[in-house]
C-alpha cells in the first residue's frame, strides 16, 4: 500500500531532480504518443532533442535556439521576481507587444535618419512601453486592491488590438501597397539588432538575456531588495513585521518584469522579425510562465530551461516536416512538460511510503 | 560571415545533390499557417497539395508543417525544409512574404511561391487568386433572396484583399436590391471559431439574414445554422456539410491545377519567377454548387454570371461605380485595373462606416 506523507522541509534534492525527471517522463509519455500515431518513437524523440543539437544541420539550429530562446528567458526572469514574491503578472504577453511597438515606432520616426543613437533610443522606448503597460495593473492593485492577474491578462487582449491598429494605421509602411505592416527594420541599419557576429545568432536581446539572468541572481541573493522578495513569497506575515512595503514591491516586481517583457518585444521586432505586424506576437509571453516554473525560479534554471523550451519548439517543426507528425501532437508533448513538473512536485513536499499500515 | 558562408555553401552543396536526386524525386515543402484541418484556407492548400502527391506519385515527395507562426519562426521552418533538401517551397499567408524572401536569398537553387504576396524575386513566385470574383456571384445571390435587406459580413483583417470582396459583394448585391445594407463586423483574426461565432450571431441580432464571412472556419455556418432562416455561403472550401441550409453556395480556393503545373514545371526544368492572379476563369476560384433553397431564377441568373466572369467578358469591377466619398472612380463601362486592385483600400459608395485603421 502506498501513503503519501507530508515532509517536514520540502526536499531540496527532489525541488533540483524534478524538472529532470518531468523531462524524462515527459519523453516516455511522448514517445507513447508518437507510437499511438504510427511513428517511431525513438526517431521522434531524437529529432526533437537531438537533431537541433548534434545533427547534420546543427551549424544552423544552434545559433536559432539561442534567437528562440532569449525572449523566452528574458521575460521569464522578469516573471520570476513577482512569481516569488506571490505577484503574479499573467500579462507579459501584452507587455512585450507594447514594448515591442513603442521601441519600433521610435524607430520608425526616425527613419531615414542613420545614426547610432536611434537603437539605444529604442531600446529604451521599448523597455519604457513595457514598464508601462505593467504598471496598469500594478497601479490599480496598490490604489484599488484589483487583481493583478486578471488585468494584467485582460491587458494582453487590448494590447493585441492596439498591435492591430499600429499595422494597419499609425505605423503602416507607406510603400506596403495598402497591406498591413510596417516597415521592416533589417532594411534600416540603425534600427536593425541585427547579429552581433553573423551566423551565431546572438544579438542584444541574447546578450540583455544574460546580462538578466546575472543580475537577477546577485539581486535574489545579494542584495536586500531581492530577500525581502523572497520574504515576501514565502511568509508575507514575516514580511510585514520585517517592515517591507508591499505597495513598493508590488511596483517593483510588475515594473521590472513589464520592462523586460517590453525589452524582449523590442529585441524581437527590430531583429529576427523586422516588423510590426497584426501576427507579431508569438506567445513568448505565455510560454514564459512555463520557462519560469520549469526553471524553478531560480535565474540560472530559468536560463537552461528557455534553451530548453526553444529546442521542444525547434525540434518540434523539424519533427514535423521530417515524420509529418501533427502541430497538435507537438503542442501535447510541450504541454506535457509542464503538466509532469507540477505533478512530481508533489514529491518535492510529499513523499511516497510503501510500508504496509501493520510494520509502520 | 564565415557561417553565412558555411550555409551558402552547405546549401548549394545540397543544391547540387538534389539536382542530382531529382531523377527519383521531386521534394516539394508546404509552410501552413493554420491546422490542415480548419476546413477552410489550409485546408484547400492541403488538398493542393495532395493533388500533387496523387498526379506524380513516386517522383514526389511533399511535406509540410502546419500552424507556423509569422515572422522568426516561418523563416526557420524554411530553411529548414531547404536545408533537408526540398526543392520547390510553397508559403501560403502574406505574413510569410519578408521570411520567404530571406531564405530565398539563401538558398538560390531552391524555388520559393508565395501566397497573397507582392514580392517577387528570381527564385520567388507570387500566386493568388481572384476571389473578388466569386464574391460577385456571392453578392448576386445574397442580395437576391435576402428579406430583412441586411447582409452581414464578417472580415478578418482590413487589407486589399478583404475590401475587394466586401466592394465586389455590394456592387452585385446592390444592383439586384437597391435597398440592400451591409454590416461589416471586423474580426482580426482569419481562424479563430469562438470570435467568428460571435461575429455571426451580433450580426444575426442586428437584422442580417445572409451571412457572409472572409475567415475561415464554420463556426459563422453553424452560428447561422442554430439561428435559422440565415444564409452563408461556404468560405475558402465548400463547406457543403451545411448545406442545403444555412449554406446555399460557397466560394472555393482551387489550388490544385496550379500546384501540379508548377511542381512540373520545377520536375521538368522549365520553372521561372511569375506572378499569378488567376479567377474563374482558370479553375483557381470555383463556385460551389448552388443549393435547391436557392429559387431557380435566381440560380440561373447566378451561373449566368459566373461564365460572364469566367469568360472576361464582364469584369467583377465595371463601371459607373463611385468611391465611399462620392468621388468618381470608374466612369461608365471603365474596368479596374490590378495595380489599384491589389492595393484597394476604399470602400465603394453605397457602404457605411470607415475601412479601419
Amino acid at each position: 500500500m502506498i501513503r503519501l506523507e507530508k515532509r517536514p522541509q520540502p526536499s531540496k534534492t527532489l525541488s533540483l531532480a524534478t524538472p529532470l525527471i518531468a523531462v524524462v517522463v515527459t519523453m516516455i509519455a511522448g514517445g507513447l504518443l508518437f507510437a499511438t500515431l504510427g511513428k517511431n518513437p525513438f526517431e521522434a524523440i531524437r529529432t526533437i532533442f537531438w537533431d537541433p543539437l548534434f545533427g547534420e544541420y546543427a551549424f544552423y539550429y544552434r545559433p536559432q535556439l539561442l534567437v528562440k530562446g532569449a525572449p523566452l528567458v528574458l521575460i521569464a526572469i522578469g516573471l520570476s521576481l513577482g512569481f516569488r514574491a506571490g505577484i503574479w503578472n499573467i500579462g507579459a504577453e501584452g507587455q512585450y507587444i507594447v514594448g515591442a511597438i513603442c521601441g519600433a515606432g521610435v524607430g520608425l520616426a526616425f527613419y531615414p535618419m542613420e545614426s547610432f543613437l536611434i537603437f539605444p533610443l529604442m531600446v529604451l522606448a521599448g523597455a519604457l512601453g513595457g514598464w508601462a503597460w505593467a504598471m496598469i495593473p500594478a497601479l490599480l492593485k496598490v490604489k484599488f486592491g484589483t487583481n493583478e492577474i486578471l488585468v494584467s491578462l485582460m491587458l494582453v487582449y487590448v494590447a493585441e488590438q492596439l498591435l492591430a491598429s499600429m499595422s494597419l494605421g499609425l505605423l503602416k509602411n507607406p510603400q506596403g501597397f495598402g497591406f498591413p505592416g510596417s516597415r521592416n527594420l533589417q532594411d534600416y541599419a540603425s534600427a536593425h539588432n541585427a547579429e552581433l557576429i553573423t551566423g551565431s545568432g546572438m544579438h542584444w536581446g541574447v546578450v540583455a538575456a544574460f546580462i538578466a539572468v546575472i543580475l537577477a541572481y546577485v539581486l535574489l541573493n545579494k542584495h536586500i531588495l531581492g530577500f525581502n522578495i523572497r520574504l515576501s513569497g514565502e511568509a508575507p506575515r514575516a514580511a510585514r513585521f520585517a517592515g517591507v512595503n508591499p505597495t513598493r514591491l508590488i511596483l517593483f516586481c510588475l515594473g521590472a518584469s513589464g520592462a523586460l517583457a517590453g525589452l524582449a518585444g523590442l529585441f524581437e521586432v527590430s531583429g529576427p522579425s523586422g516588423q510590426v505586424s497584426i501576427d507579431f506576437n508569438a506567445g513568448y509571453g505565455f510560454t514564459a510562465i512555463i520557462v519560469a516554473f520549469l526553471g524553478r525560479l531560480h535565474p540560472v534554471g530559468i536560463m537552461l530551461a528557455g534553451l530548453l523550451m526553444a529546442l521542444t519548439y525547434i525540434g518540434g517543426d523539424i519533427a514535423e516536416s521530417n515524420l509529418q507528425l501533427p502541430a497538435a501532437a507537438i503542442q501535447v508533448f510541450q504541454g506535457m512538460l509542464l503538466f509532469f513538473l507540477l505533478a512530481l512536485d508533489l514529491l518535492t513536499n510529499y513523499r511516497l511510503k510503501f510500508a504496509s499500515k501493520g510494520v509502520a | 560571415m564565415k557561417l553565412t558562408k558555411l550555409l551558402t555553401s552547405a546549401a548549394v552543396a545540397l543544391g547540387l545533390a538534389t539536382t542530382a536526386m531529382a531523377e527519383d524525386k521531386t521534394k516539394v515543402g508546404f509552410v501552413f499557417v493554420g491546422p490542415v484541418g480548419d476546413g477552410g484556407w489550409t485546408y484547400e492548400h492541403n488538398k493542393g497539395r495532395l493533388a500533387v502527391e496523387e498526379k506524380y506519385g513516386d517522383k514526389v515527395e511533399t511535406v509540410f508543417v502546419e500552424s507556423v507562426p509569422e515572422g522568426p519562426d516561418a523563416e526557420r521552418v524554411m530553411t529548414q525544409m531547404a536545408l533537408d533538401g526540398a526543392d520547390l517551397i510553397f508559403t501560403t499567408s502574406f505574413g510569410y512574404m519578408d521570411p520567404t524572401i530571406n531564405v530565398a536569398k539563401k538558398f538560390p537553387k531552391v524555388k520559393f511561391e508565395h501566397a497573397t504576396g507582392y514580392k517577387q524575386a528570381d527564385n520567388v513566385s507570387v500566386y493568388s487568386a481572384r476571389f473578388y470574383e466569386g464574391r460577385a456571384v456571392q453578392g448576386h445571390i445574397a442580395g437576391s433572396m435576402t428579406k430583412s435587406n441586411v447582409i452581414g459580413y464578417i472580415g478578418s483583417y482590413p487589407i486589399p484583399e478583404v475590401i475587394r470582396g466586401i466592394n465586389s459583394a455590394y456592387i452585385h448585391a446592390k444592383k439586384v436590391n437597391p435597398d440592400v445594407q451591409f454590416k461589416i463586423v471586423w474580426a482580426y483574426t482569419w481562424f479563430d471559431p469562438a470570435k467568428e461565432a460571435d461575429a455571426a450571431k451580433v450580426l444575426i441580432e442586428q437584422g442580417a439574414d445572409v451571412i457572409l464571412q472572409h475567415t475561415d472556419s464554420t463556426a459563422p455556418q453553424a452560428a447561422a445554422q442554430a439561428a435559422g432562416n440565415v444564409i452563408t455561403f461556404g468560405q475558402a472550401s465548400d463547406m457543403s456539410e451545411y448545406g442545403p441550409l444555412p449554406r446555399v453556395s460557397s466560394i472555393i480556393d482551387d489550388w490544385a491545377p496550379y500546384y501540379i503545373a508548377r511542381v512540373g514545371a520545377v520536375m521538368d526544368g522549365t520553372w521561372t519567377s511569375t506572378s499569378t492572379w488567376d479567377g474563374i476563369g482558370a479553375g483557381m476560384v470555383g463556385i460551389g454548387e448552388i443549393s435547391d433553397a436557392v429559387p431557380a431564377d435566381i440560380k440561373e441568373q447566378a451561373l449566368a454570371l459566373k461564365a460572364s466572369l469566367a469568360s472576361g467578358e464582364y469584369h467583377a469591377f465595371t463601371g459607373p461605380v463611385n468611391k465611399q466619398d462620392g468621388s468618381a472612380w470608374l466612369a461608365d463601362g471603365e474596368t479596374a485595373d490590378d495595380g489599384t486592385l491589389a492595393g484597394m483600400n476604399f470602400y465603394v459608395e453605397g457602404i457605411e462606416g470607415d475601412v479601419p485603421n
